[in-house]
Formats: structure tokens, sequence, C-alpha cells
């Protein structure tokens, strides 16, 4: 799989179609998995985790007639490739930060990914456009079923089965929706929001998962349950609480519409006019404003644009993407320069384009 | 920041008790700290059957024979060295297992291919569930066949570990 090639496009999961997908983002299931005769990745040494990613890559590659994955050795990649996969939420922080043999298989449309060597032996996962949880499940549960005929995972009649973290363990099921929320955000509604959330022992956590910061209004929402339910019934838990979040976003935008309409046009004609215009521009501002023009175009605000293009310049305008799109390293006041050229160029070829 | 000696939250109470002349620390979330204080007479040494801190002490040193992790190299970490160790700190677990997760007994996916011994555990587990059933519904008969077939899945399962 060339990384060069990648940077040009974007995986499936950010074509903006599929259910609700004016608010969700994009679903997301991971499946914990591990050997049963190999200590965890952190108690692993070089040799076993070589070990542990020769046997379990080999066999993943052995499904390629029914699965194809790319495997690319994550070892093997300098920062700037590594930090272009986080990025694109193809691999974890965790997995490009840690030390020592490990890889990913991605297929290509980029929708299944398995990580080898993570926090466990095996953390796979399917992510998908839109609101759409019984489609990851469906595909990762095949994904699994397929590396279990080649593999036999470390399972428990009691406590299913086993993962480094305790928190994991049973089902090992991550089910996470991320949403985008910016007018609970502005009616100062999200909290009421999390809190709900909270009681259904449900986590909310940023863009880039576990630690990281909610940036330009996006949330993910994840259970945080894994024994003693069922992978259907989790599932089913975040399934029914969405819709009601979404009536809430939307209630909100309403609002803000009603009862001031021209600052609420204002404010995303100003992020679009900032955006289309910046000669210089960092990543925090670049989501936050984003933010206000995705919600424009929703609201109706802005029609020269379309949900796809914005999601695209969500991940296009991030540091390393920045850098594999302009085939070299750029310190952090040329990405900011790169960054306000990439987004001229992008949001206002559209205006011509039209005109 | 510490985390709290019975489950994985972060220790917000620190405790520190003189017993039998000696100086005891012990760090607690809130929601134990209040358990292991309304464990009752302090003055009663004995008083504190589920929790006392000689006893944490001592699974603390508790070492995998596997990997070599101690459970108070997992306490400090939040991560096990490897799958033997949910067996090996079976009893240290559970009450963690059960603060964060809904009971201790797995009710997801099981894998499609086990092996046979693992078709028999769970066969065991179903007919272990069929017996407590069996015993309530005073179904004497039925239990004295299900027990049965338990035991002798029981000496098949024991023959193959020691094999």
């Amino acid at each position: 799989m060339d990384l060069d090639s990648l940077a040009q496009h974007c995986g499936e999961w950010l074509r903006g179609t599929g259910p609700d997908s004016d608010i969700v983002m994009s679903s997301r299931i991971r499946l914990a998995r591990n050997l049963s005769e190999f200590p965890f990745p952190n108690r692993a040494d070089d040799a076993a985790k070589l070990e542990i990613e020769t046997l379990l890559s080999e066999r993943m590659m052995a499904l390629s007639q029914r699965q194809k994955l790319n495997y690319i050795r994550v070892s093997d990649l300098n920062a700037l490739d590594r930090q272009f996969l986080v990025e694109r939420q193809l691999i974890s922080r965790e997995l490009s930060e840690s030390a020592g043999p490990r890889g990913v298989g991605i297929s290509d449309a980029e929708d299944i990914s398995v990580m080898i060597n993570e926090e466990d032996h095996v953390r796979m996962q399917v992510i998908h456009s839109g609101f759409a949880l019984d489609d990851c499940w469906a595909e990762i549960n095949r994904v699994d079923d397929l590396l279990e005929q080649e593999i036999s995972f470390a399972f428990d009649e009691r406590l299913g089965y086993l993962t480094a973290c305790p928190t994991n363990v049973g089902t090992g099921i991550r089910v996470s929706v991320m949403l985008h929320l910016p007018g609970l955000v502005l009616t100062k509604d999200i909290q009421k929001v999390f809190q709900a959330l909270q009681k259904l022992r449900l986590a909310v956590r940023g863009l880039y998962g576990e630690g990281s910061q909610a940036m330009g209004d996006f949330y993910q929402i994840s259970n945080q349950v894994t024994l003693g339910r069922s992978e259907e019934d989790l599932i089913k838990t975040i399934k029914e609480v969405i819709p009601s979040i979404l009536k809430y976003e939307r209630r909100a935008r309403e609002s803000l519409l009603r009862e001031s309409r021209e600052g609420l046009h204002d404010q995303i004609a100003r992020a679009f006019g900032i955006l289309s215009s910046a000669q210089t521009i960092t990543t925090e501002e670049t989501l936050h404003l984003l933010s206000s023009v995705r919600m424009g175009i929703n609201l109706g605000l802005l029609d020269e644009l379309q949900i796809p293009a914005i999601n695209e310049l969500l991940i296009l305008t991030q540091p390393a993407h920045l850098q594999k799109v302009r085939k070299k390293p750029l310190e952090s006041a040329d990405r900011n320069i790169a960054r306000a050229s990439l987004l001229r160029q992008r949001l206002t070829a559209r205006e011509h384009e039209k005109n | 920041m510490k985390k709290c000696r019975r489950c994985s939250k972060p220790a917000t109470l620190h405790i520190t008790e003189i017993r039998k002349g000696e100086v005891q620390q012990l760090h607690l979330c809130e929601v134990c700290a209040q358990k292991y204080l309304a464990q009752g007479n302090p003055d009663s040494e004995d008083s504190s059957p589920d929790m006392n801190v000689e006893e944490l002490e001592a699974s603390d040193e508790l070492a995998c024979p596997h990997c070599g992790i101690t459970f108070r190299q997992f306490r400090s970490q939040g991560r096990l060295g490897c799958p033997h160790d949910y067996e090996v700190f079976e009893t240290e677990l559970n009450q963690l297992l059960e603060n964060i997760h809904d009971g201790a007994q797995h009710c997801g996916k099981v894998p499609l291919q086990t092996g046979e011994a693992n078709q028999d555990h769970f066969r065991l587990i179903k007919l272990r569930s069929e017996l407590q059933v069996a015993v309530k519904d005073e179904a004497y008969e039925k239990a004295a066949a299900l027990r049965d077939e338990i035991q002798q899945i029981e000496s098949r399962i024991r023959t193959q570990t020691t094999a």
C-alpha cells in the first residue's frame, strides 16, 4: 500500500453519506483480541513482539482471498508516516508512539484496519460513514470469524476474550459514534448531554479518542462496559441513545436560527470568509471554522459547498497530511501557510466551478 | 495521581492507620473509602473480613508465574502482563471487574472454532446453569443426571490437562 497515493484522497468513512450523516460523521466498532500463549505487548520484549507480529501478519495475509488487507509494518515507518495513519484514523496514537515490532493491515477502502501489537495483540476496527453501527458489526464480526479460523484467541468461559486492560475484557468491543454537535456547544447544553450519557455509562471523547481534546465540536460517544452484556446489547444501547442526541442537536440549531438567524449566519459566513482568504492558519482554528461552515451547509446557509468536501478538509489540513501532499517536512509556521493555501484553493475553486 | 487500592479510579482519600504500633497507609477512591470505613467497629481487629491492610499488602506481592508481573505492578500500570493473570489474580480482579462492568460473566460472542477442551468448558457452563435451575425446581432426578454428566466432563478435562 503506497502511503503517498493515499494522501491524495480520503477513506470511505469521510464520504459524508449514510444515515444522519449531517450530524453523525462516522460509526466505528473495534474488537480487542490476544494470543493465549504470549505476554501482552506491554510486557513482551522485542523478540516476543516480532514472533507475535510474524505469526499474526502471516495468518492475516492467508485470508487475502476472502478479505484483502494491505499490511504495513508500522515499526518501519518514520514519524511523519505514522502520524499520517493516525490522522486517517487507521491506527491509534498508542500504536504510532509505542516501540518494537508492530503493524497494521488495512483494506483498500480504508474501512477495515487490523492493528498488531497495540495495547492488545490484535485490535481490529471497522469504520463507516454516517450512523451505520449494524453494518460495522456485521463486517467486523465477519473479519473476526475469518481470523479465528486461523488463530485461536485467548478466551475464558467466565471472562470471555482476555485483554491487557480489564476494562476491555469480555467482548473486547468498543462501539463508537462520532458526532458533530456545534448547536449544543453554542447553546451550552452540551454538558447536560454528557451528564446524561455518563449515567448510561457511556464515554465521551474528542476527535482522536482516548485522552484527546474535543476539537471542532466533534465528540465520540462509546461504551465503557464490555463484560456481562452481549455485543448486540451494547450496540443497542448506543443505537438507542444517539437519536435523542440528534434530536437535541437539531432542536438547538433550530432555536439558534429562530432567535438570531442573522447572528448565526454572520458567524458562519465569517468562518467561510476566513477559511477562503487566510494566508496562514493553525489546525485548531481551521477545525473550529470548518465546524461552523459544516453546520452552515447543513442549515442551508452556505449553498455553494458540499459536506464531503468539508469532511475531506478536516483530514487534509492536518499536519502530517499537509506534509505528505507537499512531499517534504514542514515546520509549524510553514504548515500554517501551506494549510491556508490548500483551504483557499479548495474553497474558492468550488465557487469558480459553480460559476 | 495514586490509584485506588480496590478499583482503578483515582484515589481521593488517604487513610493512615496505626495498627499494632505500625503505621499503615491506604489510598482509596471515595466509594471504596466509604465501604472501608463503613465496615464498622474500628476497635475490633477482625471486623473487616472483606478488606484489610495486611491482606491488601499480601495480594500486592502476588506474582504471575507465566509473565512475572506482580499485582502491585498491575495496579500502578493498569495493564496486565499476560492472559494467565486473570486466573492468578482472580480474587483481586473480581471486585474491580464488578465495579467497571455489568457483573463478571461473559455473555457475548464465543469463538467459532474452539478446541475440544474449550467446547467441554462451554458445555460445562450450560450444564451448571441447568443444574441450578433443576435444583431450584426440585427436579432432583434431572439434577442427578446433570451432576453425573458434569462430573464426567470435569474428569475428562482433568485427564486432558494432566496428560
